[in-house]
């Protein structure tokens, strides 16, 4: 019985072994699935994010709209404050017959802090709970290979604060990025101009 | 009854395992038989060394914080050419011709002659290079492992042969800083430096090595300035001191790393990986 027990344990090791790499075998559907998007798309990422409203998604599933993104945290009291201020100036320029086609993406650099639920509340408390708003909870590996894809340096530096670049960025319908813009004391013209270009 | 079919099935499966874990063992060398802790897939094995939990004050921590490392195992070695060829033969999508530029800059594998093939001039044996973070990351993934944070790499770095930190030797730093100074040293073969406390080879003198979280490197703090600024890390900021020169070293690394963004491929750049450690890590 022991014997048989063995067996079973490097059999089912085996399984884990060749689906650790999932890649080689899934490799022609991957190419697929990812030739829907050029090279530089965000949607070319893998991993899953939850949203203020508790659904889980991937970034592709944010295709089709004109992205507006930044990364927060929701304890923040010294520079998110001004960059959601920012956020949201933006979004006040845009005409209101476009805000369909446009999303606001707010990524939280605080995972396990910044559950769903502490979104949710923190959109409502903010008045950031139009559709045209998303806040994204990812994962400690995700959100760090997001900030690499938008070049945002970020560091814990206590449990509940993190020192952070300022970084607005903007992509098409398509996940390319097509605008950043960086720091607290810009103004946000040339940033509103890149994304009216994008959906007139 | 469902045991004993796949009973007579094991042999099967150990067969196409071995198949599997074979392909391309001719990427071993002999500092990797030197070691234990032995790890298959993709064909590559890749000796670990443990590394034990310990505290030490990084040059670059806030206000000369203590920082805690938890046991992990660290490759002995960097990833070499020959061990990123089996990764991008099964693994296509890392492949030369087909990697994604969100994922890597133009110089992604610029130096190797095609997909599957390093070229005569390079030495199989010598750290791959020419790769991004995303490579890096992906290839430690697929292995059970994962990138080593800033703070592990520094750890382990700060031995020499015989003690676990030897930042205030004056020859181990003279040492680093003269590797510093030697140009193209990306090509000479891995495993031949001694052999350090640890039983890691290679953190210095050949390559620069990736690290997982390197963006969380910024020496100008740019959310504001407040108190995490290191302002002692600015030139001219203050005399040289004893220590300065122990800090120098470590201050190339730690700026370099600020320099970089993780689609870089570059040619003095390479990775190796890590893995968190099975034994309890005792607080």
């Amino acid at each position: 019985m022991k014997n048989k027990a063995i067996h079973f344990i490097i059999i089912i090791l085996f399984f884990i072994s060749i689906s650790a790499c999932k890649n080689n075998s899934n490799s022609n559907a991957e190419t697929v699935i990812d030739s829907r998007y050029s090279g530089e798309s965000i949607f070319n990422l893998k991993g899953n994010w939850h949203t203020q409203n508790n659904e889980t998604i991937s970034l592709s599933a944010l295709k089709g709209k004109t992205l507006v993104m930044v990364m927060i945290y929701t304890s923040c009291k010294a520079a998110c404050p001004r960059l959601i201020a920012q956020m949201r100036d933006i979004a006040s320029k845009m005409p209101t017959d476009k805000l369909d086609q446009l999303n606001f993406v707010l990524v939280s650099i605080d995972p396990e802090t910044d559950n769903p639920e502490r979104l949710k509340a923190f959109a409502i408390a903010n008045n950031m709970n139009e559709p045209h708003w998303t806040f994204l909870q990812g994962t400690k590996t995700n959100v760090q290979e997001f900030a690499n894809v938008l070049s945002v340096k970020y560091k814990q530096i206590s449990p509940m604060d993190f020192s952070h670049s300022n970084i607005i960025s903007v992509f098409n319908t398509k996940g390319e990025l097509i605008h950043q813009q960086e720091g607290l004391s810009v103004n946000n013209k040339e940033t509103i101009k890149s994304i009216i270009k994008e959906i007139l | 009854m469902l045991l004993s079919i796949l009973k007579k099935l094991l042999p099967l499966y150990c067969l196409t395992f071995i198949v599997i874990s074979c392909n391309n063992s001719n990427t071993s060398n002999n500092a990797n038989k030197l070691l234990n802790n032995a790890d298959t897939l993709f064909g590559v094995t890749a000796a670990m060394a443990n590394i034990k939990s310990g505290k030490y004050i990084p040059l670059y921590g806030r206000d000369s914080q203590l920082v805690t490392i938890n046991s992990f195992q660290m490759d002995i070695l960097p990833v070499t050419n020959a061990n990123y060829l089996a990764f991008v033969k099964t693994n296509k999508r890392w492949r030369k011709s087909n990697i994604k530029k969100l994922f890597a800059d133009g110089n992604y594998l610029d130096h190797w002659k095609n997909d599957t093939n390093i070229g005569n001039e390079m030495n199989a044996n010598s750290a791959i290079t020419n790769v991004s973070w995303y490579a890096a990351k992906a290839y430690c993934e697929c292995q059970g492992k994962r990138m080593s944070t800033v703070n592990e790499w520094e750890f382990v770095s700060m031995a020499n042969e015989n003690i676990a930190d030897a930042r205030k030797i004056e020859k181990y730093n003279q040492q680093i800083l003269a590797w510093y100074e030697k140009p193209n040293t990306s090509n000479n073969p891995v495993g031949n430096s001694l052999k350090n406390y640890w039983g890691v080879f290679d953190l210095h003198g050949l390559v620069w090595e990736w690290t997982s979280d390197f963006s969380s490197i910024f020496l100008i703090d740019e959310s504001k300035n407040d108190s995490s600024t290191n302002k002692k890390l600015f030139c001219g900021s203050g005399k040289f001191t004893k220590t300065d020169l122990m800090n120098y070293a470590a201050y190339m690394r730690y700026a370099f790393r600020e320099s970089l963004k993780a689609n870089y491929s570059l040619q003095n750049l390479g990775f190796r990986c890590v893995k968190d450690s099975m034994i309890n890590n005792e607080k």
